[in-house]
């Protein structure tokens, strides 16, 4: 103990040091950031009819492949839609895939975690050897196998990557059971008559629920990108709704000579991924002790 | 009248394919009314047998005999027995529910057994282990460590026990409190016609609340005390 | 006081959070070279004044005071680089639980040597030689494979044994012991109490112990001071115990139970008159 406080106490203070010496204003942590990003894309996903300038879908072969100006502020595609309005719908696909993969996986996840933790045994064994399985399984290889077996469109790509996505949840669920199993309060609640469901939802659930939900702030950049990559591969949803990874997909033929039939959308991809890690490194400083400072 | 009666009761953890006995033949009988001490330095099966009683760990054998009723190895406490029997846990930090309000965790097996009397019956426990009752709507976190373990008391005596396990009730509080909890204790159980059993590893402690007790020493009985 | 040189001055010290909640409120004291307990319930702010002398206070809580003398050098305003010189070599500490203060992948040996590496350059076979020396001193069985052992295959006591074999390996002149027992058993405590106190007297050092059990600690100690919520109510030698006169030490050395006291009620505080009463003696 010694020794590690020799080790722990000059590098909290120096961390402390660099903090003061750049004078950032309270306010501004990731977590802050992170949650004024997510809330402007909710709101241009939300606010988009009123946003758009153009109707997303409507064609116009002259004024295709325009750069930005004044009217087209993100220029035009190769079929002369407008790239503002397109980026702007676009946002709607992406959160609704996006919330929909959370809701399947992090139950599905916390479910099978918990049951394992909770039980042990063979229950233990069979759940946690198919959670492996999955885990080991490449994630958008396999989405995309199970897209072409369905067919392409949100729900199924919601699917496809729900599917590869709810071990972590698994696992982390799993072990913090684990580490609260045999716990006094947990005993005491035994004593006092409260088993089973009960238990369960009432006693574990909600000191494992915080990292879940921490974790799967911290995944949903991750799905973004790969919903994105779906789309850009032409498994997402279909031609001519607004999608940002198809449109990248449709912008990289053209990408030399007009590049931000692109990188428009390309750049809403990289805002999106960037405010959700934002707001999960943020909540995690917020709720998880173990990184506290 | 016996409350628990213990026939060559021995415990075992098994680990794997090793077979790990932790308590040898353990005889001892206990009438109601008692005060029954477990003292012993750690390791040496007190708590473990302590476990057993209060229907922890199944995994044990030879016979028990609680509240007239035949216990079974392997069997989990369910109905009856099952509230008649509590435990005041050794760590007050670690024994309440560190997201459940007091409220809560205190009336949430109440109503599990279909009483309808909850407040009063809440208020009655806080006046009873003198807690001030504008406390039920803290978490556990917002109590001193003494205060806690009136709350653990509390919890226990709702359930009615006709036995209350004592696991190193007083080793995680300050020697001041653990004077006020051991006074209450005492009183608790000339009020309520409690049977305790008080596992220790603090001789002093045990000689004072004490009626009976036994001093284990690797897993066996090593002495056998009445006091008068 | 036995020894004039004072190893410790403090006055007016103050420990406050940051939102100037006041944990410790103003105490002044000074010791040299004897045993001193320092005693009080936990939230006494007892850990706290202790943690200061060694300058481990988390950077969140401040620290003020008029003198705050270690060996007789000025340590409050002292960089970490001035502490670590004078940590673990003129002074050093024993803490609670040595299943949390020893590291558990390192073995004995090593963390036992860390100190000698730390502060002195010594070849390694002259290191080794005092290692042994030293658990020998503590009086742990067979150094020479003791060195080799991990914490867990280590008991309460012995890991204790360990942490003071660490703490003392130095030479210091000092030594804090935390509430060196709460995590040991009954049988184990009166040992190593007794054990610290003879080594801090062979030694000629003075030591600082802490505890909320004031009988257990009066035997070991010369000279006792009482904290209640963050003041310093009482200071007296050890032998004057049983005619203490503030109330909250009279309650503190008679709460303790023991067979005699069997069927009688034990002595409580009684916080609403403490309260009055510390108020009184803060104006």
């Amino acid at each position: 103990m010694i020794n590690s406080r020799l080790q722990k106490d000059p590098l909290e203070k120096s961390t402390k040091r660099i903090a003061s010496g750049l004078h950032l204003p309270h306010w501004l942590n990731t977590f802050n950031v992170g949650l004024v990003m997510v809330v402007v894309l909710l709101g241009l996903a939300l606010l988009a009819p009123l946003l758009s300038p153009f109707d997303p879908n409507l064609q116009n072969i002259q004024d295709r492949l325009l750069a930005p100006d004044a009217q087209h502020w993100f220029g035009t595609d190769r079929f002369g839609r407008d790239l503002f309005s397109r980026v702007l719908y676009g946002a709607r696909p992406t959160l609704i895939l996006v919330s929909l993969v959370v809701i399947l996986t992090v139950p599905i996840g916390l479910i099978v975690g918990i049951c394992a933790g909770y039980f042990g045994g063979w229950t233990e064994r069979v759940l946690m050897r198919m959670t492996d399985i999955v885990m080991s399984l490449p994630s958008l290889v396999i989405a995309l196998a199970l897209v072409s077996i369905l067919g392409p469109g949100l729900m199924n790509g919601a699917l496809a990557l729900a599917f590869t996505s709810w071990p972590s949840f698994a696992r982390q669920a799993r072990t913090e059971t684990l580490s609260i199993r045999r716990s006094d309060y947990l005993s005491a609640a035994k004593m006092q008559g409260v088993t089973g469901w009960r238990l369960i939802v009432g006693h574990i659930l909600p000191l494992v629920l915080p990292s879940a939900i921490v974790r799967a702030a911290l995944n949903l950049g991750g799905i973004i990108l790969a919903a994105a990559g779906l789309g850009f591969l032409g498994m997402g949803i279909q031609p001519p709704t607004a999608e940002w990874g198809s449109m990248v997909s449709s912008g990289s033929r053209v990408i030399f000579d007009q590049w931000w039939v692109a990188a428009v959308p390309g750049f809403a991809i990289l805002f999106a991924s960037l405010a959700f890690n934002l707001l999960g490194d943020g909540l995690r400083d917020k709720m998880d002790p173990r990184h506290d400072k | 009248m016996s409350v628990l009666e213990l026939k060559d009761v021995s415990i075992s953890h098994v680990q794997g394919l090793e077979k790990n006995t932790v308590v040898h033949d353990v005889n001892v009988s206990i009438k109601a009314g008692e005060c029954f001490g477990l003292v012993g330095p750690s390791g040496c099966g007190k708590s473990t047998l302590l476990w057993v009683l209060a229907g922890l760990n199944p995994h044990w054998s030879g016979g028990i005999r609680l509240l007239d009723q035949p216990l079974t190895p392997g069997k989990v406490f369910s109905g009856e027995l099952r509230r008649r029997v509590q435990m005041v846990f050794q760590d007050p930090y670690a024994s309440l529910h560190p997201k459940h309000r007091l409220r809560r965790a205190l009336s949430e097996p109440l109503k599990l057994l279909g009483y309808q009397d909850i407040d009063d019956r809440l208020s009655e426990g806080f006046k009873l282990v003198g807690l001030s009752e504008n406390m039920i709507d803290r978490y556990p976190h917002q109590l001193s460590g003494g205060q806690r373990q009136r709350v653990a008391i509390i919890r226990a005596l709702l359930l009615e026990p006709k036995l209350l396990l004592l696991d190193e009730p007083t080793s995680a509080l300050d020697m001041s409190v653990q004077a006020e909890i051991l006074n209450l204790l005492n009183e608790l159980k000339a009020k309520r016609d409690l049977t305790m059993i008080m596992v220790s590893h603090d001789p002093e402690v045990v000689d004072y609340m004490c009626d009976h007790a036994v001093t284990m020493k690797a897993g066996r009985i090593d002495k056998e005390t009445f006091y008068d | 006081m036995t020894n004039n040189s004072s190893l410790i001055q403090v006055e007016n010290l103050h420990i406050s959070l940051e939102d100037s909640t006041e944990l410790v409120k103003g105490i002044d004291f000074a010791m040299g070279r004897e045993r001193v307990a320092l005693v009080g319930e936990s939230g006494s702010g007892k850990s706290l004044t202790a943690r200061s002398l060694m300058g481990l206070l988390p950077a969140s809580l401040h620290v003020q005071a008029n003198r705050f003398e270690l060996l007789g050098e000025a340590v409050l305003a002292y960089s970490q680089r001035q502490w670590l010189q004078l940590r673990g070599k003129q002074v050093s500490m024993v803490l609670q639980d040595p299943k949390y203060a020893l590291n558990p992948s390192q073995n004995i040996g090593r963390q036992v040597e860390e100190p000698l590496v730390l502060h002195q350059s010594l070849a390694k076979k002259t290191r080794v030689e005092k290692v042994e020396h030293m658990l020998d001193a503590v009086g742990l069985p067979n150094p020479a494979k003791l060195r080799k052992l991990y914490p867990h295959q280590l008991s309460g006591g012995m890991g204790q044994r360990v942490m003071l074999a660490i703490a003392l390996i130095n030479d210091p002149q000092f030594l804090i012991a935390d509430e060196p027992t709460s995590a040991l058993d009954h049988a184990v405590r009166d040992q190593v109490l007794e054990l610290i106190a003879s080594l801090v007297e062979e030694r000629n050092m003075g030591l600082l112990l802490i505890s909320h059990d004031l009988q257990q600690v009066a035997d070991y100690c010369e000279r006792v001071l009482v904290m209640y919520q963050g003041q310093l109510i009482d200071q007296l030698p050890a032998s004057q115990l049983s005619n203490a006169t503030h109330p909250y030490t009279q309650t503190l050395w008679s709460c303790r139970p023991n067979i005699d006291k069997r069927g009688q009620t034990l002595p409580v505080l009684d916080r609403g008159a403490l309260a009055t009463l510390t108020e009184g003696a803060a104006k």
